[in-house]
Protein backbone atom coordinates (compact mmCIF):
# COMPACT_ATOMS: atom_id res chain seq x y z
CA UNK A 1 0.00 0.00 0.00
CA UNK A 2 1.17 3.20 -0.93
CA UNK A 3 1.36 5.93 1.39
CA UNK A 4 -0.51 9.04 0.80
CA UNK A 5 0.89 11.60 2.78
CA UNK A 6 -1.58 14.61 2.12
CA UNK A 7 -0.03 17.24 3.39
CA UNK A 8 3.50 16.68 1.70
CA UNK A 9 1.63 16.09 -1.74
CA UNK A 10 -0.39 19.52 -1.07
CA UNK A 11 2.26 21.40 -0.15
CA UNK A 12 4.12 19.77 -3.47
CA UNK A 13 1.17 20.74 -5.81
CA UNK A 14 1.30 24.35 -4.17
CA UNK A 15 5.05 24.21 -5.18
CA UNK A 16 3.93 23.60 -9.07
CA UNK A 17 1.58 26.64 -8.69
CA UNK A 18 -1.95 24.58 -8.54
CA UNK A 19 -4.50 24.54 -5.25
CA UNK A 20 -5.39 20.84 -4.84
CA UNK A 21 -8.39 19.66 -3.07
CA UNK A 22 -9.37 16.16 -2.45
CA UNK A 23 -12.64 14.08 -4.05
CA UNK A 24 -14.29 10.99 -2.85
CA UNK A 25 -14.28 8.53 -4.64
CA UNK A 26 -17.05 6.95 -2.81
CA UNK A 27 -19.47 10.09 -2.68
CA UNK A 28 -17.85 12.62 -4.72
CA UNK A 29 -17.62 15.00 -2.02
CA UNK A 30 -14.82 17.62 -2.15
CA UNK A 31 -12.29 17.87 1.39
CA UNK A 32 -10.36 20.19 2.48
CA UNK A 33 -7.72 20.12 4.35
CA UNK A 34 -5.85 17.12 2.87
CA UNK A 35 -6.38 13.76 4.84
CA UNK A 36 -6.22 9.94 4.46
CA UNK A 37 -9.83 9.07 4.00
CA UNK A 38 -12.89 11.29 3.44
CA UNK A 39 -14.58 12.61 6.60
CA UNK A 40 -17.32 10.77 8.26
CA UNK A 41 -16.95 7.75 5.67
CA UNK A 42 -13.07 7.01 5.65
CA UNK A 43 -13.65 6.42 2.28
CA UNK A 44 -10.57 7.11 -0.26
CA UNK A 45 -9.95 10.46 -1.76
CA UNK A 46 -8.21 11.34 -5.10
CA UNK A 47 -6.73 14.97 -5.61
CA UNK A 48 -8.48 17.58 -8.16
CA UNK A 49 -7.55 20.63 -9.06
CA UNK A 50 -10.12 23.47 -6.81
CA UNK A 51 -11.90 25.82 -9.05
CA UNK A 52 -10.69 28.63 -7.57
CA UNK A 53 -13.45 30.45 -6.91
CA UNK A 54 -15.17 31.40 -3.44
CA UNK A 55 -17.32 33.22 -1.53
CA UNK A 56 -16.85 35.21 1.66
CA UNK A 57 -17.80 33.64 4.66
CA UNK A 58 -16.73 35.65 7.27
CA UNK A 59 -14.18 38.42 7.96
CA UNK A 60 -11.94 39.72 10.45
CA UNK A 61 -9.37 42.24 10.44
CA UNK A 62 -7.02 41.89 12.63
CA UNK A 63 -5.50 45.44 14.33
CA UNK A 64 -2.58 46.10 14.74
CA UNK A 65 -0.42 49.28 15.90
CA UNK A 66 0.96 51.52 13.55
CA UNK A 67 2.69 51.59 11.58
CA UNK A 68 2.46 47.94 11.48
CA UNK A 69 -0.80 47.19 9.38
CA UNK A 70 -4.28 45.48 10.18
CA UNK A 71 -4.86 42.56 8.37
CA UNK A 72 -7.69 40.86 7.36
CA UNK A 73 -8.31 37.42 8.06
CA UNK A 74 -11.62 35.40 6.07
CA UNK A 75 -13.09 32.60 6.03
CA UNK A 76 -13.69 31.66 1.95
CA UNK A 77 -16.52 29.10 1.01
CA UNK A 78 -14.82 26.83 -1.83
CA UNK A 79 -17.23 26.82 -5.05
CA UNK A 80 -16.48 22.98 -4.49
CA UNK A 81 -18.08 23.11 -0.99
CA UNK A 82 -15.22 23.41 1.51
CA UNK A 83 -14.31 26.19 3.96
CA UNK A 84 -11.14 26.85 4.72
CA UNK A 85 -9.27 30.14 6.21
CA UNK A 86 -7.44 32.62 4.17
CA UNK A 87 -7.15 36.52 3.39
CA UNK A 88 -8.46 38.65 0.95
CA UNK A 89 -6.05 41.10 -0.02
CA UNK A 90 -6.23 43.79 -2.94
CA UNK A 91 -8.77 46.09 -1.02
CA UNK A 92 -8.70 47.12 2.35
CA UNK A 93 -8.83 44.65 5.11
CA UNK A 94 -12.00 46.39 6.50
CA UNK A 95 -13.66 46.41 2.73
CA UNK A 96 -14.02 42.41 2.77
CA UNK A 97 -17.71 41.89 3.17
CA UNK A 98 -19.35 38.71 3.88
CA UNK A 99 -21.03 37.10 0.00
CA UNK A 100 -18.02 39.13 -1.41
CA UNK A 101 -17.08 36.83 -4.67
CA UNK A 102 -13.55 36.43 -5.06
CA UNK A 103 -10.93 34.29 -6.60
CA UNK A 104 -7.70 31.98 -5.22
CA UNK A 105 -4.31 33.20 -6.11
CA UNK A 106 -1.09 31.81 -4.87
CA UNK A 107 1.02 34.32 -3.03
CA UNK A 108 4.86 33.74 -1.74
CA UNK A 109 5.22 34.63 2.14
CA UNK A 110 8.07 33.87 4.07
CA UNK A 111 9.80 32.19 0.61
CA UNK A 112 6.81 29.42 0.89
CA UNK A 113 3.69 29.65 -1.10
CA UNK A 114 0.31 30.00 0.49
CA UNK A 115 -3.24 30.14 -1.03
CA UNK A 116 -5.08 33.90 -1.01
CA UNK A 117 -7.93 35.24 -2.29
CA UNK A 118 -8.67 38.62 -4.15
CA UNK A 119 -12.03 39.88 -4.77
CA UNK A 120 -13.49 38.51 -8.48
CA UNK A 121 -14.16 41.68 -9.85
CA UNK A 122 -10.39 42.44 -10.20
CA UNK A 123 -10.30 39.01 -12.09
CA UNK A 124 -13.30 40.45 -14.52
CA UNK B 1 -32.37 8.07 22.92
CA UNK B 2 -32.67 8.84 26.18
CA UNK B 3 -29.82 7.68 28.16
CA UNK B 4 -29.68 6.44 32.22
CA UNK B 5 -27.54 9.43 33.58
CA UNK B 6 -27.73 9.26 37.47
CA UNK B 7 -29.99 12.41 38.14
CA UNK B 8 -29.39 13.38 41.48
CA UNK B 9 -27.46 10.55 43.04
CA UNK B 10 -23.97 12.26 43.05
CA UNK B 11 -23.59 15.71 44.30
CA UNK B 12 -21.10 18.19 44.60
CA UNK B 13 -19.80 18.66 48.40
CA UNK B 14 -16.79 21.10 48.53
CA UNK B 15 -16.30 23.98 46.45
CA UNK B 16 -13.88 26.39 46.36
CA UNK B 17 -11.83 28.95 45.11
CA UNK B 18 -7.88 30.58 45.67
CA UNK B 19 -5.92 33.42 44.19
CA UNK B 20 -8.20 34.62 41.73
CA UNK B 21 -6.49 37.50 40.23
CA UNK B 22 -3.29 38.23 40.93
CA UNK B 23 -1.18 35.51 43.02
CA UNK B 24 2.24 35.97 42.23
CA UNK B 25 5.04 33.65 43.43
CA UNK B 26 2.89 30.75 42.99
CA UNK B 27 2.61 28.10 40.37
CA UNK B 28 -0.38 26.58 38.91
CA UNK B 29 -0.11 23.77 40.96
CA UNK B 30 -0.16 25.49 44.16
CA UNK B 31 -2.94 27.51 43.44
CA UNK B 32 -5.13 24.38 42.64
CA UNK B 33 -3.50 22.85 45.72
CA UNK B 34 -4.65 25.28 48.10
CA UNK B 35 -8.12 25.23 46.37
CA UNK B 36 -8.50 21.68 46.77
CA UNK B 37 -7.89 21.14 49.90
CA UNK B 38 -10.42 23.96 50.77
CA UNK B 39 -13.01 21.91 49.30
CA UNK B 40 -12.20 19.01 50.56
CA UNK B 41 -12.22 20.42 53.95
CA UNK B 42 -15.49 21.86 53.44
CA UNK B 43 -16.90 17.90 53.49
CA UNK B 44 -14.98 16.95 56.00
CA UNK B 45 -12.33 15.39 53.67
CA UNK B 46 -8.84 15.27 52.66
CA UNK B 47 -6.83 14.14 49.88
CA UNK B 48 -5.96 10.77 50.85
CA UNK B 49 -10.01 10.17 50.39
CA UNK B 50 -9.79 10.97 46.69
CA UNK B 51 -9.76 7.75 44.37
CA UNK B 52 -10.88 9.95 41.07
CA UNK B 53 -9.12 12.74 40.09
CA UNK B 54 -9.72 15.64 37.03
CA UNK B 55 -7.18 17.87 36.42
CA UNK B 56 -6.13 20.06 33.52
CA UNK B 57 -2.99 22.27 33.56
CA UNK B 58 -2.60 24.64 31.22
CA UNK B 59 0.85 23.31 29.73
CA UNK B 60 2.15 20.08 31.93
CA UNK B 61 0.38 17.60 29.01
CA UNK B 62 0.31 14.89 31.97
CA UNK B 63 -0.87 17.66 34.26
CA UNK B 64 -3.30 15.05 36.24
CA UNK B 65 -0.41 12.61 37.11
CA UNK B 66 1.89 15.88 38.62
CA UNK B 67 -0.92 17.12 40.37
CA UNK B 68 -1.77 13.31 42.31
CA UNK B 69 1.85 13.69 43.12
CA UNK B 70 1.73 17.06 44.46
CA UNK B 71 -1.33 15.95 46.74
CA UNK B 72 0.25 12.53 47.54
CA UNK B 73 -2.37 10.55 46.28
CA UNK B 74 -2.54 7.67 44.52
CA UNK B 75 -6.44 7.27 42.46
CA UNK B 76 -7.71 5.15 40.72
CA UNK B 77 -9.10 7.30 37.65
CA UNK B 78 -7.25 10.12 36.25
CA UNK B 79 -8.86 11.95 33.84
CA UNK B 80 -6.43 14.68 32.27
CA UNK B 81 -8.66 15.35 28.93
CA UNK B 82 -7.59 18.45 27.11
CA UNK B 83 -10.79 19.66 25.40
CA UNK B 84 -10.50 23.62 26.76
CA UNK B 85 -12.09 25.38 29.01
CA UNK B 86 -15.10 23.01 28.53
CA UNK B 87 -13.34 20.00 30.24
CA UNK B 88 -14.09 20.69 34.15
CA UNK B 89 -18.37 20.43 32.85
CA UNK B 90 -17.03 17.51 31.21
CA UNK B 91 -15.34 16.06 34.47
CA UNK B 92 -18.80 16.79 36.58
CA UNK B 93 -20.51 14.57 33.96
CA UNK B 94 -18.15 11.71 33.69
CA UNK B 95 -17.37 11.71 37.93
CA UNK B 96 -21.10 11.23 37.96
CA UNK B 97 -21.41 8.61 35.76
CA UNK B 98 -17.66 7.00 37.33
CA UNK B 99 -19.49 7.44 41.11
CA UNK B 100 -22.45 6.27 40.70
CA UNK B 101 -20.92 3.40 38.93
CA UNK B 102 -19.33 2.71 42.02
CA UNK B 103 -16.10 3.06 40.47
CA UNK B 104 -14.87 5.76 42.66
CA UNK B 105 -16.16 6.96 45.98
CA UNK B 106 -14.78 10.77 46.03
CA UNK B 107 -13.78 12.84 42.76
CA UNK B 108 -11.70 15.93 42.69
CA UNK B 109 -12.32 18.33 40.01
CA UNK B 110 -9.33 20.80 39.95
CA UNK B 111 -7.82 23.72 38.52
CA UNK B 112 -4.70 26.53 38.48
CA UNK B 113 -2.72 28.56 36.57
CA UNK B 114 -0.63 31.26 37.24
CA UNK B 115 -0.23 33.10 33.58
CA UNK B 116 -0.99 36.31 34.62
CA UNK B 117 1.74 36.36 36.84
CA UNK B 118 4.04 34.09 35.10
CA UNK B 119 3.58 35.56 31.65
CA UNK B 120 1.09 38.21 31.67
CA UNK B 121 -0.27 36.37 28.64
CA UNK B 122 -2.75 33.74 27.94
CA UNK B 123 -0.94 31.00 28.33
CA UNK B 124 -1.05 27.24 26.07
CA UNK B 125 0.77 24.96 24.30
CA UNK B 126 -1.67 25.11 21.32
CA UNK B 127 0.41 25.08 18.12
CA UNK B 128 -1.33 26.81 14.80
CA UNK B 129 -2.84 24.42 12.80
CA UNK B 130 -0.86 24.51 9.14
CA UNK B 131 -4.31 25.36 7.30
CA UNK B 132 -4.84 28.44 9.62
CA UNK B 133 -1.21 29.63 10.66
CA UNK B 134 0.16 31.41 7.34
CA UNK B 135 -3.00 33.76 7.71
CA UNK B 136 -2.12 34.83 11.33
CA UNK B 137 -6.03 34.86 13.03
CA UNK B 138 -4.91 36.65 16.49
CA UNK B 139 -6.15 33.32 18.25
CA UNK B 140 -8.62 33.09 19.73
CA UNK B 141 -9.84 35.80 19.37
CA UNK B 142 -10.35 35.85 15.73
CA UNK B 143 -11.86 33.29 16.07
CA UNK B 144 -14.80 33.74 17.96
CA UNK B 145 -14.79 37.48 15.71
CA UNK B 146 -15.61 35.64 12.79
CA UNK B 147 -18.35 33.95 14.68
CA UNK B 148 -19.41 37.07 15.69
CA UNK B 149 -19.31 38.88 12.10
CA UNK B 150 -21.83 36.16 11.18
CA UNK B 151 -24.10 36.29 13.98
CA UNK B 152 -24.28 40.44 12.87
CA UNK B 153 -24.91 39.08 9.22
CA UNK B 154 -28.18 36.54 9.93
CA UNK B 155 -29.31 38.18 12.82
CA UNK B 156 -28.42 42.10 12.50
CA UNK B 157 -27.49 41.66 16.11
CA UNK B 158 -25.38 45.07 17.22
CA UNK B 159 -21.75 46.04 18.98
CA UNK B 160 -23.93 47.64 21.35
CA UNK B 161 -25.57 44.46 22.03
CA UNK B 162 -22.27 42.79 22.60
CA UNK B 163 -21.68 45.71 24.74
CA UNK B 164 -24.57 44.74 27.22
CA UNK B 165 -22.76 41.59 27.39
CA UNK B 166 -19.96 43.25 28.62
CA UNK B 167 -21.73 45.63 30.81
CA UNK B 168 -23.95 43.07 33.18
CA UNK B 169 -21.05 41.27 33.69
CA UNK B 170 -19.61 44.10 35.16
CA UNK B 171 -22.37 44.95 37.28
CA UNK B 172 -22.08 41.45 38.60
CA UNK B 173 -18.64 41.81 39.71
CA UNK B 174 -19.33 44.71 41.23
CA UNK B 175 -21.39 42.89 43.61
CA UNK B 176 -18.70 40.26 44.09
CA UNK B 177 -15.73 41.33 46.37
CA UNK B 178 -13.47 38.54 44.66
CA UNK B 179 -14.26 39.49 40.93
CA UNK B 180 -11.31 41.12 39.36
CA UNK B 181 -12.29 44.02 37.57
CA UNK B 182 -14.78 46.05 39.50
CA UNK B 183 -14.44 49.95 38.09
CA UNK B 184 -17.56 51.09 37.01
CA UNK B 185 -18.26 50.61 33.22
CA UNK B 186 -20.46 52.82 30.86
CA UNK B 187 -21.70 52.25 26.83
CA UNK B 188 -19.47 55.18 26.61
CA UNK B 189 -16.31 53.61 27.59
CA UNK B 190 -17.19 50.49 25.89
CA UNK B 191 -18.32 52.20 22.57
CA UNK B 192 -14.60 53.80 23.01
CA UNK B 193 -12.63 50.97 23.34
CA UNK B 194 -9.84 49.71 21.48
CA UNK B 195 -11.14 47.15 18.83
CA UNK B 196 -8.44 43.79 18.91
CA UNK B 197 -10.11 41.66 15.60
CA UNK B 198 -12.89 43.26 14.07
CA UNK B 199 -16.13 43.42 15.57
CA UNK B 200 -14.50 42.03 19.05
CA UNK B 201 -12.80 44.74 20.97
CA UNK B 202 -10.47 44.77 24.15
CA UNK B 203 -14.11 45.05 26.03
CA UNK B 204 -14.99 41.97 24.33
CA UNK B 205 -12.40 39.48 25.58
CA UNK B 206 -12.51 37.84 28.87
CA UNK B 207 -9.30 38.35 31.40
CA UNK B 208 -6.16 37.35 31.66
CA UNK B 209 -5.65 36.44 35.68
CA UNK B 210 -4.27 34.04 37.81
CA UNK B 211 -6.60 31.23 40.18
CA UNK B 212 -7.28 28.02 41.23
CA UNK B 213 -10.38 26.14 41.83
CA UNK B 214 -12.13 22.82 42.54
CA UNK B 215 -15.04 20.86 43.60
CA UNK B 216 -15.52 17.54 45.60
CA UNK B 217 -18.15 14.77 44.13
CA UNK B 218 -19.83 12.41 46.52
CA UNK B 219 -22.74 9.87 45.84
CA UNK B 220 -25.68 12.02 47.16
CA UNK B 221 -25.93 8.83 49.87
CA UNK B 222 -22.46 9.40 51.53
CA UNK B 223 -22.99 13.20 50.79
CA UNK B 224 -25.97 13.01 53.36
CA UNK B 225 -23.71 12.71 56.01
CA UNK B 226 -21.16 14.86 55.09
CA UNK B 227 -20.23 18.37 56.73
CA UNK B 228 -21.43 20.58 53.76
CA UNK B 229 -24.93 20.97 52.09
CA UNK B 230 -24.97 18.76 49.33
CA UNK B 231 -25.24 20.75 45.73
CA UNK B 232 -26.86 17.63 43.37
CA UNK B 233 -25.93 17.03 39.96
CA UNK B 234 -29.26 16.59 37.91
CA UNK B 235 -27.49 16.74 34.17
CA UNK B 236 -24.76 16.71 32.74
CA UNK B 237 -23.62 16.64 28.66
CA UNK B 238 -21.02 17.09 26.58
CA UNK B 239 -20.59 17.93 22.39
CA UNK B 240 -18.12 18.39 20.24
CA UNK B 241 -18.27 19.86 16.89
CA UNK B 242 -15.05 20.92 15.37
CA UNK B 243 -10.88 22.45 16.45
CA UNK B 244 -10.59 24.96 14.03
CA UNK B 245 -13.42 27.67 13.31
CA UNK B 246 -13.30 27.26 9.72
CA UNK B 247 -14.72 23.65 10.23
CA UNK B 248 -17.38 24.85 12.70
CA UNK B 249 -20.23 23.30 11.07
CA UNK B 250 -22.48 26.47 11.64
CA UNK B 251 -20.60 29.56 12.97
CA UNK B 252 -24.07 30.76 14.45
CA UNK B 253 -24.85 27.38 15.88
CA UNK B 254 -23.03 26.20 18.80
CA UNK B 255 -23.11 22.38 20.73
CA UNK B 256 -24.36 23.48 23.14
CA UNK B 257 -27.81 23.27 21.72
CA UNK B 258 -27.26 19.18 21.80
CA UNK B 259 -25.18 19.37 25.07
CA UNK B 260 -27.74 21.83 26.48
CA UNK B 261 -31.09 19.34 25.39
CA UNK B 262 -29.29 16.57 26.63
CA UNK B 263 -28.43 17.66 30.11
CA UNK B 264 -32.18 19.07 30.04
CA UNK B 265 -33.77 15.81 29.50
CA UNK B 266 -31.36 14.37 31.96
CA UNK B 267 -32.75 16.44 34.54
CA UNK B 268 -36.02 16.76 33.20
CA UNK B 269 -36.42 20.49 32.91
CA UNK B 270 -36.51 23.34 31.08
CA UNK B 271 -34.62 26.40 30.65
CA UNK B 272 -37.69 27.93 31.78
CA UNK B 273 -36.97 26.18 35.59
CA UNK B 274 -33.50 27.38 35.82
CA UNK B 275 -33.21 29.95 38.32
CA UNK B 276 -29.51 31.00 37.85
CA UNK B 277 -27.20 30.36 34.58
CA UNK B 278 -23.31 30.77 34.19
CA UNK B 279 -21.67 30.55 30.98
CA UNK B 280 -18.64 30.67 29.53
CA UNK B 281 -17.69 34.23 28.30
CA UNK B 282 -14.62 34.27 27.11
CA UNK B 283 -15.87 36.37 24.27
CA UNK B 284 -19.29 38.36 24.49
CA UNK B 285 -20.38 37.02 21.72
CA UNK B 286 -19.66 33.43 23.74
CA UNK B 287 -22.95 34.59 26.15
CA UNK B 288 -25.38 35.59 23.33
CA UNK B 289 -24.76 32.12 21.20
CA UNK B 290 -25.24 30.17 24.47
CA UNK B 291 -28.32 32.21 25.74
CA UNK B 292 -29.45 31.00 21.94
CA UNK B 293 -28.46 27.53 22.13
CA UNK B 294 -29.35 26.44 25.93
CA UNK B 295 -33.00 27.92 25.14
CA UNK B 296 -33.26 30.95 27.13
CA UNK B 297 -34.54 32.99 23.91
CA UNK B 298 -34.63 32.15 20.17
CA UNK B 299 -31.89 31.17 17.77
CA UNK B 300 -30.99 34.93 16.13
CA UNK B 301 -32.67 36.83 19.53
CA UNK B 302 -29.52 36.81 21.92
CA UNK B 303 -28.42 40.26 21.15
CA UNK B 304 -31.92 41.89 21.31
CA UNK B 305 -32.59 39.19 24.54
CA UNK B 306 -29.85 40.99 26.42
CA UNK B 307 -30.65 44.16 25.78
CA UNK B 308 -31.98 46.63 28.55
CA UNK B 309 -29.84 45.18 31.40
CA UNK B 310 -32.17 41.76 30.86
CA UNK B 311 -29.51 39.55 32.08
CA UNK B 312 -27.57 42.38 34.47
CA UNK B 313 -28.04 42.93 38.26
CA UNK B 314 -31.52 43.11 38.96
CA UNK B 315 -32.36 41.98 35.44
CA UNK B 316 -34.75 39.42 34.87
CA UNK B 317 -32.62 36.10 34.31
CA UNK B 318 -29.10 36.37 35.91
CA UNK B 319 -25.80 35.38 33.83
CA UNK B 320 -22.41 34.99 35.48
CA UNK B 321 -23.27 36.11 38.94
CA UNK B 322 -19.44 35.94 39.57
CA UNK B 323 -18.73 38.52 36.84
CA UNK B 324 -18.15 36.00 34.69
CA UNK B 325 -14.69 35.78 32.58
CA UNK B 326 -15.06 39.08 31.06
CA UNK B 327 -15.11 41.12 34.64
CA UNK B 328 -14.71 38.03 37.55
CA UNK B 329 -11.61 35.70 36.61
CA UNK B 330 -10.05 34.33 33.31
CA UNK B 331 -6.85 31.90 34.14
CA UNK B 332 -6.53 30.39 30.97
CA UNK B 333 -9.67 28.43 31.38
CA UNK B 334 -12.88 29.07 33.14
CA UNK B 335 -15.12 26.27 32.97
CA UNK B 336 -14.95 25.59 36.80
CA UNK B 337 -15.41 29.00 38.35
CA UNK B 338 -18.55 28.91 36.26
CA UNK B 339 -19.22 25.48 38.52
CA UNK B 340 -18.27 26.80 41.47
CA UNK B 341 -20.28 29.90 41.37
CA UNK B 342 -23.44 28.41 40.64
CA UNK B 343 -22.84 26.01 43.55
CA UNK B 344 -22.32 29.43 46.12
CA UNK B 345 -25.50 30.72 44.35
CA UNK B 346 -27.82 27.21 45.26
CA UNK B 347 -25.95 27.26 48.94
CA UNK B 348 -26.97 30.59 49.12
CA UNK B 349 -23.54 31.97 50.41
CA UNK B 350 -23.34 34.54 47.00
CA UNK B 351 -23.35 37.22 49.44
CA UNK B 352 -24.60 40.47 47.19
CA UNK B 353 -24.68 38.85 44.39
CA UNK B 354 -27.55 36.36 45.83
CA UNK B 355 -30.32 35.21 43.91
CA UNK B 356 -33.06 34.72 46.56
CA UNK B 357 -34.21 31.11 46.23
CA UNK B 358 -32.27 29.73 43.51
CA UNK B 359 -32.94 26.15 43.66
CA UNK B 360 -31.42 25.29 39.74
CA UNK B 361 -28.25 26.52 38.20
CA UNK B 362 -27.02 25.55 34.97
CA UNK B 363 -23.07 25.80 34.25
CA UNK B 364 -22.01 26.08 30.71
CA UNK B 365 -18.35 25.27 29.60
CA UNK B 366 -16.86 26.04 26.17
CA UNK B 367 -13.38 24.85 24.84
CA UNK B 368 -11.19 25.63 21.97
CA UNK B 369 -13.20 28.21 19.46
CA UNK B 370 -16.73 27.55 20.24
CA UNK B 371 -15.43 23.65 19.77
CA UNK B 372 -16.10 21.30 22.63
CA UNK B 373 -19.64 22.41 24.67
CA UNK B 374 -20.48 20.97 27.84
CA UNK B 375 -23.82 21.83 30.20
CA UNK B 376 -23.72 20.75 33.82
CA UNK B 377 -27.41 21.14 35.52
CA UNK B 378 -27.51 21.99 39.50
CA UNK B 379 -29.94 21.77 41.86
CA UNK B 380 -30.45 22.06 46.02
CA UNK B 381 -32.09 18.87 47.71
CA UNK B 382 -35.80 20.47 47.42
CA UNK B 383 -35.13 20.30 43.17
CA UNK B 384 -34.69 16.62 43.29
Amino acid sequence: MSEPKPDEEFRRFLGEGRFMIQRSLETGAYVFFPRVAEPGTGAALEWVQASGRGTVHATTVVRKKPPEPSYNVALIDLEEGPRMMSRVEGVEPDAVVIGMAVRAAIAEQDGEPVIVFTPAEVWG
Amino acid sequence: MSDRFPRGRTAIVGAAVFGQGRAPGYEASDLAAVASINALKQAGLAPADVDGLFFCHGTDTLGGLSFAQYLGIQPKVVDNSRIGGSAFQAYVELAAWLLDAGMIEVALIAYGSNQASAAGKLVNTVRPMPYEGPYRPLNPVSSYALAAGRHMHAFGTTKAQLGEVALAARGWAQLNPEAFKRDPLTAEDYAASRLVSDPLGVLDCCLVTDGGAAVVMTRADRARDLAQIPIHVLGAASETTHREIAWMPDLTVTGAARSGERAYRQAGLSSREVDVVQVYDAFTINTILFLEDLGFCPKGEGGRFVEGGRIAPGGELPVNTNGGGLSCVHPGMNGLFGIIEAVRQLRGEAGDRQIAGAEVALAHGNGGVLSSQATVILGTAAAC
